[in-house]
């Protein structure tokens, strides 16, 4: 009983005694913390994604209470609503960023974008990268071994067996541009999200000339100018062969998608216009461009043809791609 | 017998194909594209326009910076493009296409056959030449040659390595050139000796090619050529790496990079170079053809082609017999080395040594499985590295872990996913640890 009595005191005593050294410890040695970091922390999303730029959310939260302007640091993840709550909470103004969501452009499916060799090595976008251009004649498409979606922390992202693609799944996805980084094709941009998860983009990003496109994927941008010149807000741009619509200047208007002779313009959660009215109506320019422009495009599915039969041939030459092998 | 110290494999070599084929002379293409960048360093800069006339041999593409190189002409003809094409791998790069008329050569090319051993030019009038011939590493890094004879102030070259080990699989082009044009090869190796101001030179050759060895040997006697030696070398793959020669043949180490062979008084070069380097400075002759061969066990007939740069990989399959029917795997290079063509005709470019043809059924992957710990690929790093935690670091994006580990000293020479009995494809994650480690490194050094 005595042992027992001692054991308990001596312990009893210890801990008071190690307590009271630690107290001091912690007084000496006590780190002054803006108390204000753990509260922004709290109201960040705690994805800890990096998408704003920092290491995690905790490293987002010193910078905002640290730097007096906070506009150019920007949580995706939250979005405008964190921003303004974490913002107002510091007395600063809260950056002004519409959302955005990640936009996959690439429409060449397995059907339109035919493959000309077999790759048989690693199963990655990066590896593929290094040796050559991928399974299908495109130099800028996708390859299809889903690096991005490996990437993508809030599984946005899946791979559609069918079409050989990546598609995005705007209700997951973040904006916080992992798969950006993670595409070496630089497919991936995050753009404006309208309401309705709403999307209209160029679904290429081939910059080689028309020709050269055409012999490659049936879904390609060829670079023809029509979008341009039918865009009455001046949202197109043509560069290098390829269009470019500005989702700033962009109103949905959705004309240049019945433009394009190779349906490289692809909209998301929009009926596309119906197609003749709609070009009869408007007295623009624009009409006269459509009219004088309908007859010229008949020879282009023609060339289309004998470009299938000319990707057929050469599909028959295919090739195996992967550098070291044994014997 | 001498060889470098650690790691290395035994592939077989399979050089009984095309080793026995003598050079031929493929006939002139009609047409030819050039790319802007067949070199290691910056691109070249087109100085020809779309309608312009040009002679064989006529410069086309100005180097666009120390660390480049020249580009002639190899036909005389027609610039008909210059424009973005394909090449071999379907990435876009810059081409030159000349239509050919004719055979015109430039007046100041001398094209006669006679052996022309006089060289009485200063080494700075000799790398000049060199530089303006357009000569690069021939054995397929496509180093620019004048680079690497410009010793930089405070440092010695002591001893020029003539790399005729060739230890790539299938590959005969460097054996041909040894057999067939030792005499040559021998004075440009004088050339580079005098260029380099360097007493000793040492033509490493492996064992698994005892005529070229007598055959130099005999030569060297036979003409007299003071300070030149010939090294035979014990067989083993990757021994022609730059660095593998040096450890073979001197016994010394160069330091990881950015430390240059020329840290240990070495300079290594090929022997088709040293050939490239006797034609530049003896024959006033840029760097317009080259040989390669094209081999592969399923091929009606193997060549080893003189063929001019351009030319389409077509025409030399066809020659040979057309490709085998089903799935084949064309190899711009050796099966170690070589990188898969996916386009055929695409032009043959300065560094192509060699087209190896090889059926799908003989080349298949294993299925990837777990890595089971055996380090057989540590036992085959030529450079000491450890590859199964490289790849692994490059797999989980440890940039930093994997500088630590000196990943940039990998030569990707393959002997790791050769010697993988888990078939894990080590080397392609390798290199991309190793580009992303490059391009950290360099980043830095530019904020500094």
């Amino acid at each position: 009983m005595n042992e027992l009595l001692l054991t308990v005191l001596t312990l009893s005593v210890l801990g008071v005694l190690l307590a009271i050294v630690l107290y001091f410890v912690a007084q000496k040695f006590k780190v002054e913390e803006d108390p204000r970091i753990d509260e922004v922390e709290k109201m960040l999303p705690g994805a800890n994604c990096g998408g704003c730029g920092f290491a995690g959310c905790r490293a987002m939260a010193e910078a905002m209470v640290k730097n007096d302007d906070i506009s150019a640091l920007y949580c995706p993840v939250g979005g405008a609503d964190v921003m303004k709550a974490a913002a107002g909470f510091l007395g600063k103004s809260a950056p002004e960023k519409s959302p955005q969501v990640a936009t996959m452009r690439c429409g060449g499916t397995c059907a339109k974008r035919p493959k000309v060799n077999h790759y048989d090595g690693a199963k990655s976008c990066a590896v593929v990268n290094t040796f050559y251009v991928g399974e299908s004649a495109c130099a800028f498409g996708c390859l299809g071994y889903g690096d991005c979606v490996d990437s993508c922390q809030f599984g946005a992202l899946s791979l559609n067996p069918e079409t050989g693609l990546v598609e995005v799944d705007a209700s997951k996805c973040t904006a916080c541009g992992a798969c950006v980084k993670a595409c070496p094709k630089g497919l991936i941009e995050l753009r404006k999200k309208w309401p309705k998860d709403r999307a209209i983009y160029v679904a290429c990003r081939s910059k080689s000339r028309g020709a050269v496109v055409m012999k490659a994927c049936k879904a390609g941008c060829i670079g023809c100018g029509k979008c341009e010149k039918v865009c009455a807000f001046g949202a197109i741009t043509i560069d290098s062969c390829l269009a470019y619509i500005d989702p700033d200047k962009c109103k949905l208007c959705r004309k240049c998608v019945n433009e394009c002779p190779t349906g490289a313009i692809h909209i998301v959660n929009m009926d596309p216009l119906p197609k003749e009215p709609k070009v009869a109506k408007p007295a623009s320019v624009a009409a006269t461009d459509v009219a004088t422009q309908k007859p010229a495009s008949k020879p282009v599915v023609e060339v289309k043809a004998e470009v299938k039969a000319e990707a057929k041939a050469e599909a028959k030459a295919e090739t195996k791609s992967d550098v070291v092998n044994k014997e | 017998m001498k060889t470098f110290p650690i790691g290395g494999i035994h592939p077989s070599d399979n050089k009984r194909w095309s080793k026995d084929k003598s050079i031929e002379r493929m006939e002139l293409p009609d047409e030819v594209a050039i790319p802007m960048i067949q070199h290691i360093g910056a691109p070249s800069v087109p100085v020809v326009a779309k309608g312009d006339k040009v002679l064989t041999g006529q410069l086309i593409g100005q180097a666009g910076g120390f660390v480049s190189a020249n580009i002639h002409s190899p036909i005389s003809g027609t610039v008909t493009a210059v424009d973005i094409f394909p090449n071999g791998q379907g990435l876009r790069r810059q081409m030159v296409v000349i239509k050919r008329e004719g055979d015109e050569w430039m007046p100041e090319i001398d094209r006669s056959t006679e052996l022309k051993r006089e060289c009485t030019l200063s080494p700075s009038e000799i790398i000049a030449k060199v530089r303006d011939a357009g000569v690069v590493g021939m054995g397929g890094a496509t180093f620019p040659t004048h680079v690497k004879l410009s010793v930089p102030d405070g440092q010695k070259a002591e001893i020029l390595i003539i790399n005729g080990v060739e230890c790539e699989p299938y590959l005969t082009s460097d054996y041909r050139t040894m057999l067939e044009r030792g005499e040559e090869l021998l004075t440009g190796v004088e050339i580079l000796m005098r260029a380099l101001n360097v007493e000793r030179g040492v033509i490493g050759v492996e064992n698994n090619k005892p005529d070229a060895i007598a055959h130099l040997k005999e030569l060297v006697v036979k003409g007299n050529y003071r300070g030149v030696e010939i090294m035979p070398l014990k067989t083993r793959y990757p021994q022609g790496g730059e660095k593998q020669l040096i450890a073979a043949v001197t016994g010394r180490q160069v330091a990881p990079p950015p430390a240059l062979p020329i840290s240990v008084g070495a300079v290594v070069c090929n022997a088709s170079t040293a050939v490239a380097v006797y034609e530049a400075v003896q024959k006033n002759k840029p760097l317009i053809e080259r040989v390669v061969t094209v081999t592969g066990k399923e091929l009606k007939e193997t060549h080893n082609f003189l063929v001019r740069f351009g030319t389409k990989l077509n025409t030399l399959l066809e020659r040979a017999g057309g490709l085998p029917d089903g799935d084949v795997k064309v190899l711009n290079g050796g099966p170690m080395m070589g990188r898969a063509i996916v386009d055929t005709s695409a032009p043959l470019i300065k560094g192509c040594s060699g087209i190896t043809v090889i059926s799908g059924t003989q080349t298949p992957r294993g299925e990837e499985a777990q890595c089971i710990k055996c380090a057989k690929c540590v036992a085959a790093c030529p450079m000491g590295l450890e590859p199964y935690l490289l790849s692994k670091l490059a797999r989980r994006k440890m940039w930093d872990k994997a500088e630590e580990h000196n990943t940039v000293d990998c030569i990707e020479c393959g002997c790791c996913s050769y010697t993988c009995p888990s078939f894990l494809p080590l080397l392609d994650y390798i290199r991309i640890g190793k580009q992303t480690v490059m391009g950290i490194i360099r980043a830095r050094a530019i904020k500094k």
